[in-house]
């Protein structure tokens, strides 16, 4: 609990987060920054789950624990799609996504 | 009196066939014809004792018939409708047996002279034996199932041996055409059964057929456009008989089904099979004759004296022999018919009934004799052909003179057994229906006509030079004839009259003389006119031929009516129903089908865009639709 | 172990045996081995049966019940009447019948077998199941092999027959669930629980409403299989392209399904739908009778025709079931199995045929009485056989028809009768019209001269087939007895 900053604000902020990252995530072309805009996103939930443990339900901690959740596996989920894109790059050089269309119908 | 060995005679032929049938190719031809010739022995044998036993010894109880059955269940339909198989022994199934084995014994010898080196002899055999198993079963029937079931049998026996020889084309289409036409007929006879069948709820001929019984007495409590429902049944029955017999308009499959060999259409397409018809009407004999005072009985003895009027007439004018003598089994079987539709019930009422089934034994034994001896003589000379023929007598006299036996038969003169039958028909028929009775009169001097214009153009007439000498056939083959000329001469002494009635108690028959003496004169007219036209080779023939001019024409192209049929077969159910059938199944049913098939993959192709493949696109239409939703739901709460 | 759980097992391990197996030799021997174990145990099963029935009322006897799903109270439930353990003894035979046919299978045999029994499990399975859940899946079982058995083994344009036959099936199958459902969802309109089991089912009466609404949805759904007018065109080009043992697994024991569901399900269940709806269904019925006969008049390919007969045929089924009396639910369940025998055998005839001769169109083959006799002559009988000839199965069985059809009073009832009775003229006629062109007249080919009749195990195959239909056309009476006396309740049922 902070002082002098009501929930509202926090919320606030963290829906700003995550509509830009909702807005990176539909129009960046280049595979990184989608996965960068998909952080934000997971961040954005994250502060979410945090800031309502807190203000809301002080008493417990599943906010907190489901946070540490989402970072873990965020953190394999970037790792993971790192890889693909390593790999794609390998077999088409680029990583931008109108040069991944080779498999669609 | 127990008859149960009585079922030994249809199954002995059976058991031949099954022998001959599964063992085709291992069993030498000689030994096929002794093991068709002994069975068959066996079962002439066995009828003739069941005669013997029921028409003299037990089958009559105070001075009438009874009517013995033995039968078992064969499948049940509903808990009271049944089709039972058995036997049933009455005057007319035990004189049937009687013709049957005769016929069928004396075409067993003869064959074996007959089909001598042929590829399959055994083969043949064994479809004699079928054919056998399946008329003594048609005529020992004791339902109207049983006869149905045992109908279809001899169908297709008689196809398989019209087909016999069946690389020939015209055998192979005349078998076709034999079979199709029949069926059609049963289809007829068939619906005829589930009508009775359900209205009367029995198949038995024994409760059908009890002139007391509530079937026949309960005639009008149904009625279908003006008729009984059971008046309908039995026309449609006759229909099946009218198509087994070659009543006209059915009659189209017999001239062809000559096409057969020889010895097959003396048994099948002369004795047995096509008296068929005329058996299953004597049969349900009572039901025709009560229901609705004999309205069905009526047509038949209007289609009877017209086939035998109108077939007599296309015997004159053809010149295959076995034609010839197909017409004049189709005429036979029109007097038959016509003289069982003449015939009342009881006592001498009933001589039309008496009448039909003696001509029926007597035609029997004289038309295979004429079918065989025509036979003998196609196998000297090789040819169907009048033109190929002339002057045999020289060289077959047995052939010849059982040949003159049967003609004179056949044609009426005394004291030949024919004699004595059409005699009884023509009485029947002068007592009852006038019409009909110069019908047959006439049709008596059209028969003597062209059975001698036969005989005459076979041995007497041109001196034909033949390339291979024509002889005398075989002892297997005259024997036969011999057997068969011996009982149409004394046949018509026996006393059917005392035997075989429409009330089974008999009654004394005398000779008409007055008629008698008509019919004679007109028959005897007939053969000296054959004697003048054909005794020598002249053309007077032609020249009374070509009075008739178009008339004539008509007649020896058996008035078109093979066109007709082919027509209708080949023009409007071939092409008019089949081919348009199977041009909408392919077009407009699977079409549909293939439509909705295609379609699916045209809209798939349209909406196809929609799925990019990028994620982006999906997120943007999935946030979208998030929102949208959200709005939409915070817009109904906050209401 | 339960005497019918084995009629699925046994196949399921015969799959796995064939699993283990190499080439075309170990896996014929053991798909013939598990097959004749399957037909040994239905014909115990038949003795089994009559000596069950002798102690035992139930409509159903051997049932069994494992709850499989409880949430939605699906069970695994089994159990048979003389019905299916009829049907059971059909499919057995035509089973061991196609393993002998398929004996020179060289192309990916193992796989081929396997597929074969697959179909076959499905079969069994749906024949013994009484749980319409249970039920539905084996039908699933039995048909999606159709896709792999014809798409790989078959022969002219496959994949394209093979995917019509799927999608058509499959349809038909989205149809009948709807109805399954809708049959479930209602099965609790006198209170209770909502079941799938037919026997409980048949208890309850469905509300009018719904039956009017459901019975079309299920008898549809099961009639595609069956060959129902208009949605019988998947069948003749998936005959023509499936391979013989197909054909024959498929004309013989898979479309008889669809009588069977429409029979057990659609008219059992829903005999008030059934009443409101049968006037609509007779007409697509006797016009498939008579549309199918007028149909094979114009083919000339064998399997077409046969493919054509077999929409006759069985539309006199489906024809003879909405007549709704016990005489014509007899014939249609004897037309059943003896359709089943007859174009089987057919099917078989014709494979060999084309196996010799690599030729299906009747008008190139001529004579072959003279070159292949055994053959050729059994042919004749089968044909003979289809036509209705006394002696064979199909002539008990169209006669049991057409009496039971002929007791409904009406004038429509009997035009419909009348006109399917006059199918068998033309039935006839193609008949004839195949045995005249291709068996008789003279040898059109002069390589057809050396041709070989049949060897051992066609000559197998074909007597397993002729024999039973020959038996039904002989002695009919144990069967439509045992037949008559498993309808009795159902007919009871229904009226």
């Amino acid at each position: 609990m902070i002082a002098g900053i009501s929930i509202y604000e926090i919320l606030t902020v963290t829906s700003i987060l995550f509509f830009i990252g909702v807005y990176g995530f539909i129009t960046r072309k280049n595979l990184i920054s989608i996965l960068m805009s998909i952080e934000l996103i997971l961040n954005a939930s994250v502060i979410n789950f945090v800031v309502i443990n807190k203000y809301l339900y002080p008493d417990m901690l599943q906010g907190v624990f489901f946070s540490i959740f989402i970072i873990a596996v965020a953190a394999a989920e970037t790792a993971l799609a790192v890889s693909i894109i390593i790999n794609l790059y390998r077999q088409i050089a680029s990583v931008e996504v109108k040069d991944t269309e080779i498999m669609k119908y | 009196m127990d008859f149960t060995y009585v079922i030994l005679i249809p199954l002995i032929p059976l058991a031949a066939f099954l022998l001959l049938g599964i063992f085709n190719q291992k069993i030498k031809p000689a030994v096929s014809g002794y093991i068709g010739v002994a069975g068959l022995s066996a079962s002439a044998a066995l009828s003739f004792y069941t005669a013997y036993q029921y028409f003299f010894v037990g089958g009559k109880v105070d001075g009438v018939y009874q009517t013995f059955v033995e039968k078992t269940t064969w499948m049940n339909f509903t808990d009271t409708l049944a089709i039972d198989m058995g036997i049933l022994i009455d005057p007319i199934s035990v004189m049937m047996l009687i013709v049957v084995s005769i016929v069928s014994l004396m075409v067993h010898i003869y064959s074996r002279g007959y089909m001598k080196g042929d590829d399959g002899y055994t083969r043949f055999f064994a479809f004699l034996g079928l054919f056998s198993f399946s008329m003594f079963g048609l005529v020992l029937a004791t339902n109207l199932f049983q006869i149905y079931i045992f109908w279809e049998l001899v169908g297709v026996s008689s196809y398989l041996l019209i087909g016999y020889y069946y690389t020939k084309t015209s055998a192979v289409a005349a078998a076709k055409k034999a079979f199709i036409v029949t069926r059609f007929a049963d289809l007829g006879f068939l619906i005829g059964i589930l009508i009775i069948g359900y209205y009367t709820g029995t198949y038995d001929f024994e409760t059908l057929n009890n002139p007391e019984g509530s079937a026949i007495l309960s005639w009008s409590s149904t009625s279908f456009m003006g008729l009984s429902f059971l008046t309908w049944a039995l026309i449609l029955i006759f229909m099946g008989g009218a198509g087994k017999s070659a009543m006209f308009p059915l009659h189209i499959w017999l001239p062809d089904a000559m096409e057969g060999p020889t010895p097959v259409s003396a048994l099948i397409h002369a004795a047995t099979m096509v008296v068929a018809g005329v058996y299953l009407v004597a049969r349900l004999f009572p039901m025709y004759y009560f229901i609705e005072d004999g309205f069905a009985l009526n047509i038949v003895a209007y289609v009877g004296g017209f086939s035998s009027l109108f077939a007599a007439i296309i015997a004159i004018t053809q010149t295959d022999i076995k034609r010839v003598l197909a017409f004049s089994t189709m005429s036979q079987l029109g007097y038959m018919m016509m003289a069982l539709g003449v015939s009342g019930y009881d006592g001498h009422e009933g001589v039309g009934y008496m009448a039909s089934m003696f001509h029926l034994f007597t035609h029997a034994m004289f038309k295979a004799l004429l079918f065989l001896g025509a036979g003998s003589v196609i196998h000297a000379v090789h040819s169907n052909y009048l033109k190929d023929m002339g002057g045999l007598r020289k060289y077959m006299p047995i052939t010849n003179i059982t040949f003159l036996i049967a003609a004179l038969a056949i044609a009426g003169v005394f004291p030949l057994s024919g004699f004595w039958s059409k005699d009884e028909i023509l009485v029947a028929a002068f007592e009852h229906n006038k019409l009909l009775y110069f019908v047959g009169v006439f049709v008596a001097g059209l028969t003597a006509f062209y059975m001698f214009r036969l005989y005459f153009g076979i041995f007497w007439g041109k001196d034909t030079q033949y390339k291979h000498v024509p002889h005398e056939s075989p002892i297997s083959m005259t024997l036969p004839l011999m057997l068969l000329a011996f009982i149409s001469i004394v046949g018509g002494f026996i006393p059917f009259s005392e035997l075989i009635t429409a009330d089974r108690a008999g009654f004394e028959a005398h000779l008409n003389i007055p008629l008698a003496i008509v019919a004679t004169v007109v028959g005897l007219t007939g053969i000296g006119l054959a004697y003048v036209f054909y005794k020598k080779e002249n053309d007077l023939a032609d020249r009374f031929a070509n009075a008739f001019g178009p008339f004539y024409k008509w007649a020896s192209n058996k008035f078109y009516f093979d066109e007709i049929y082919m027509f209708v077969t080949k023009k409007i159910i071939f092409k008019r129903i089949a081919w348009p059938i199977a041009f909408f199944d392919k077009k407009y049913v699977d079409g549909t089908m293939e439509g909705i098939g295609n379609k699916t993959v045209v809209i798939s192709e349209k909406i196809k865009g929609m799925q990019s493949g990028k994620v982006q696109d999906y997120a943007f239409g999935f946030i979208a639709g998030v929102v949208v939703l959200a709005m939409v739901f915070i817009y109904l709460w906050t209401n | 172990m339960d005497i019918l759980s084995l009629f699925v097992i046994v196949p399921v391990l015969t799959i796995l045996i064939l699993g283990f197996t190499k080439g075309l030799k170990q896996a014929r021997i053991v798909s013939m081995v598990g097959s004749i174990i399957q037909l040994g145990m239905s014909i115990n099963l038949i003795f089994a049966y009559f000596k069950e029935r002798k102690i035992n009322e139930e409509i159903m006897v051997f049932t069994k019940d494992y709850v499989w799903f409880e949430q939605f109270n699906i069970h695994y439930a089994i159990g048979v009447d003389g019905i299916s353990v009829a049907l059971l003894l059909l499919t057995s035979i035509v089973v061991l019948a196609g393993v002998f046919i398929s004996w020179k299978t060289d192309d990916l045999p193992k796989e081929f077998f396997i597929s074969l029994l697959v179909l076959s499990t499905g079969v069994y399975g749906f024949f013994i199941s009484i749980d319409l859940f249970t039920m539905f899946v084996f039908y699933e079982i039995a048909v999606i092999p159709m896709y792999l058995l014809i798409g790989i083994w078959g022969s002219g344009p496959k994949e394209y027959s093979a995917m019509k036959l799927t999608l058509m099936l499959m349809g038909a199958s989205a149809v009948l669930l709807v109805g399954v459902l809708g049959i479930y969802f209602n099965s609790n309109a006198d209170g209770g629980a909502l079941t799938f089991n037919i026997l409980e089912i048949a208890q309850v009466n469905i509300p009018f409403e719904a039956q009017k609404l459901f019975f079309p949805l299920t008898f549809i759904g099961f009639a595609v299989l069956g060959a129902l007018f208009p949605f019988h065109t998947w069948s003749p080009d998936g005959h023509a392209s499936a391979p013989t043992a197909v054909s024959m697994l498929h004309a013989g024991v898979l479309m008889k399904l669809g009588g069977y569901g429409v029979f057990r399900v659609a008219m059992f269940l829903l005999p008030a739908g059934a009443m409101h709806w049968d006037w609509f269904f007779i007409i697509l019925a006797a016009t498939g009778v008579i549309y199918g006969a007028f149909g094979a008049l114009k083919q000339t390919d064998l399997k077409y025709i046969n493919a054509y007969s077999s929409v006759s045929h069985l539309g006199m089924v489906l024809f003879a079931l909405l007549m709704l009396n016990k005489t014509a639910w007899n014939g249609a369940l004897m037309q059943s199995l003896s359709h089943g025998f007859m174009t089987a055998l057919f099917f078989a005839l014709i494979g060999m045929i084309y196996g010799r001769t690599h030729t299906r169109d009747i008008t190139k083959l001529g004579g072959l009485l003279k070159v292949i006799p055994f053959i050729s002559a059994i042919y004749v009988i089968a044909g003979l056989a289809s036509l209705g000839l006394p002696g064979f199965s199909g002539f008990v069985a169209e006669m049991n028809i057409f009496v039971g059809a002929f007791q409904n009073e009406g004038m429509f009832y009997r035009i419909a009768t009348i006109l399917s009775v006059s199918a068998i003229v033309v039935t006839a006629v193609y008949i004839l019209r195949v045995v005249g062109i291709m068996l008789m007249g003279q040898v059109k080919n002069k390589e057809y001269l050396e041709l070989q009749d049949a060897t051992w195990y066609e000559t197998t195959g074909i007597l397993l087939l002729l024999i039973p239909i020959i038996g039904m056309g002989v002695a009919p009476l144990w069967l439509s007895d045992m037949l008559l006396e498993s309808i009795q309740p159902f007919i009871q049922g229904v009226l």
